[in-house]
């Protein structure tokens, strides 16, 4: 194992190996001090950076942060690693790497090609001496496009997930939420629940319940229930209804292994989705969901600090082709991400290296109540994001779960990025709203139909 | 007075009655009304000042003792609710002394015992406050048939939910059923959790815990959740396991009968 020593002025910093450089390089948050691995000063912090700046890419090749021999999702990362695609940055350094993605050479089209060439370390490694401004830019050029029943990703478009959830699962109050949802314009990246109680019966309830509204009144979206992988094989055994199969996943085997799952059983929940040949204009439907001190909640880290193991959750990730990723920032609690100011920075991190790597970023902008945040910290990093280019957000009613409990963009919060960043949903969503009468938008503006679609009106008139 | 504001009503209000999500709040140009903003700024001020709130054990161990029931106060290692908040290590293990006090139970109440329960605080001592010991009541009743014996109720503040692990180890229970206050949302600074653990021991992950979460008045009711709980804790029994491997299969009516419109589903699937 390699040692790395930095000496700025008189003063000489020594780091015992590349995990050591890594961890004390990441911007303080939480999480690292309550591992342990956290840089002492702020001073010792830059040291890191700088060491880290200095390191070839090519050492990552050959000193892998959690053994190969102990981990799959470093012999995933290590066995899939695409040398012919790293080639054109295989030369140069973390800083160089910076440099090169901040330049004219990097844009769309090579960095498309370069993603498969990049190890989840070597991202996470040059976005821990990236600004803020650099993760935005850099995000800006990429792009990553998925298609099911809509497309993702493309430029100028924002999408939004429908999250109506409800305390205890009852279809009607989920069916209110979607209607609001919809009527705000909401809900082109899916019509996602999480739902109360794991269940296999209340889930395929749930699914029948989903597939009905889409179908009734066609609604170019895609529906979720967000259940454990194996419940979703479950209910695909069934002969139930469905199009996007989740699974939460994190960074490393044993950290996997806390959520019930591994790479096999991802890739029979994979297969069985693959299997129902639902998706009109593409394949990936897989949904995975992410977060920043997931690895460490389960003890599970190695050693290795939170922005690195969430990295290499993407790497789980992209093997699976996923309709898209998200990473749920703010959810984890303050032990991982104390306040505003880490949150906002783990967001765009997330969505940098997520995006560097070919993953369709989402981006759950988030906290909760025991979080030193609020809801200026969330338009913060919801416009950052918005001028990141991240493919999706959440959109809940008036910003409140009230079946999780925490609070994330609501579906007003989309309509403001739209406004604000001329941002519009999916093609296929955006002429479904034009069709209905629900919204058009020209120069950025919502104009709003003057009356409400004449299906959802008859389905409220059941209401009088 | 003007009574007319520039903000748009929503043309959906009546779905309000539907669910209590913040639904149907009209517009401002495209964003949120004043009122809705403002009413949404106090509930998180309260949700905050719920996190907060402390652990009232001594009314629980007293109510409990109205109820013939023992209970041991115990405490987790972290020393304060802001070193609980950032370090949850500490709110998962007991203090060395609760650790001795529950060392000291088991000797002299040899034998082991199936269930222990265990009432932390967790991150909303309100809901504890509320729901915990009604909920158990209506387990204690559900499962009176079963013949279990239950170990003295373990009180624990600052408490995470793997404490349980620790307390029903010492214990020596076959199974511990943890009542913990769930994060507060802004419309539920009260939600109680509820996990299930079979062969409780230090170190294990969560895919070895069952969760019914959401419990209270507006949410997931007594009844409802001791029914399947109780599920889970026979299934628990027979199979020798909990956690992922042990799927919930007792919510099958919910989605059917819990149907609050009474039009056999939902409005938006209704006749055309």
């Amino acid at each position: 194992m390699a040692s790395f020593v930095h000496t700025v002025g008189n003063q000489v910093y020594r780091f015992d190996s590349l995990k050591e450089v890594m961890a004390k390089a990441s911007p303080a948050r939480s999480g690292d001090f309550l591992a342990g691995v956290a840089a002492s000063s702020d001073g010792e912090r830059v040291a890191a950076q700088m060491a880290l700046a200095d390191i070839p890419l090519s050492h990552f090749l050959s000193e892998a942060l959690i053994p190969y021999e102990e981990d799959e999702v470093t012999r995933l990362i290590i066995d899939s690693h695409d040398a012919q695609a790293f080639a054109p940055v295989g030369h140069l350094t973390v800083g160089g790497l910076r440099d090169w993605l901040l330049g004219d050479e990097a844009d769309e089209h090579s960095l498309r090609a370069l993603a498969p060439g990049l190890t989840p370390e070597m991202a996470a490694a040059v976005s821990k001496i990236m600004r803020v401004q650099d993760l935005v830019l850099v995000a800006q050029k990429i792009r990553v496009i998925t298609r099911f029943r809509g497309t993702m990703g493309l430029r100028g478009r924002l999408s939004t997930r429908l999250q109506p959830n409800h305390p205890t699962d009852e279809p009607a109050g989920i069916a209110a939420s979607i209607l609001d949802g919809l009527l705000l314009g909401n809900g082109d990246a899916m019509i996602g629940i999480n739902p109360a109680t794991d269940s296999t019966s209340s889930i395929c309830e749930l699914l029948k319940m989903l597939d009905a509204i889409i179908q009734r009144y066609e609604i170019p979206t895609q529906a979720c229930v967000l259940t454990h992988v194996t419940t979703s094989i479950e209910a695909i055994n069934r002969g139930v209804p469905l199009d996007l199969v989740f699974q939460s996943i994190a960074g490393t085997e044993a950290a996997n292994a806390g959520f019930g799952i591994n790479l096999e059983v991802l890739r029979e929940g994979y297969e069985a989705g693959l299997s129902l040949n639902r998706g009109t204009l593409g394949q990936n439907l897989m949904y995975f969901e992410t977060g920043q001190g997931s690895a460490l909640s389960a003890d599970a880290h190695h050693g290795v600090d939170q922005q690195t193991c969430e990295s290499r959750a993407y790497a789980v990730a992209r093997h699976f082709k996923p309709f898209l990723v998200n990473t749920v920032v703010g959810f984890i609690g303050p032990e991982y991400l104390y306040n505003g100011k880490q949150i906002i920075r783990a967001g765009l991190e997330d969505h940098f290296c997520g995006k560097l790597l070919g993953v369709p970023m989402g981006c759950d902008i988030c906290y909760t109540n025991h979080a030193e945040a609020d809801q200026d910290d969330m338009d913060t990093l919801l416009t950052l994001l918005g001028v990141a280019g991240i493919n999706f957000i959440m959109g809940i009613p008036g910003s409140d779960d009230i079946m999780l409990n925490y609070q994330t963009t609501s579906f007003h919060d989309a309509l403001y990025a739209r406004q604000t960043l001329g941002l519009k949903p999916g093609p296929e969503f955006e002429a479904w709203l034009a069709r209905t009468g629900i919204f058009t938008q020209a120069d950025g503006r919502v104009r709003f139909g003057d009356n409400l679609p004449p299906a959802f009106r008859q389905a409220l008139a059941q209401l009088a | 007075m003007d009574n007319r504001t520039p903000s748009t009503d929503s043309p959906w209000l009546a779905l309000r009655t539907l669910t209590p999500a913040r639904i149907a709040l009209g517009r401002a140009g495209t964003s949120l009304p004043t009122g809705a903003q403002l009413d949404f700024q106090f509930a998180h001020a309260q949700a905050r000042d719920a996190v907060h709130l402390p652990f009232d054990h001594a009314a629980l161990s007293s109510e409990l003792a109205e109820r013939k029931r023992d209970s041991l106060l115990l405490r987790s290692a972290a020393s304060d609710r802001d070193q609980y908040l950032q370090r949850p290590d500490l709110g998962r293990r007991l203090h060395e002394e609760s650790a001795q006090a529950l060392r000291d139970h088991a000797q002299a109440n040899p034998g082991g015992m199936d269930v222990a329960i265990v009432i932390a605080d967790g991150l909303s001592a309100l809901a504890v406050h509320r729901h915990a010991l009604p909920f158990l009541a209506r387990l204690e009743e559900q499962s009176a048939s079963d013949g279990w014996r239950f170990a003295p109720v373990a009180l624990v503040e600052q408490g995470r939910v793997a404490v349980a692990d620790e307390i029903g180890q010492l214990l020596g229970a076959r199974m511990t059923v943890m009542l913990i206050g769930e994060r507060p949302g802004l419309s539920s600074p009260d939600s109680l959790g509820v996990y299930f653990t079979y062969g409780p021991r230090v170190g294990l992950t969560d895919a070895y815990r069952n969760c019914i979460s959401n419990v209270r008045l507006e949410g997931l009711s007594y009844g409802m959740a001791a029914h399947r709980l109780l599920y889970l804790m026979r299934e628990a029994c027979r199979r020798q396991l909990s956690g992922v491997k042990l799927k919930d299969e007792a919510g099958i009516q919910t989605l059917e009968e819990e149907d609050s419109n009474g039009r056999g589903g939902n409005f938006l699937l209704g006749e055309r």
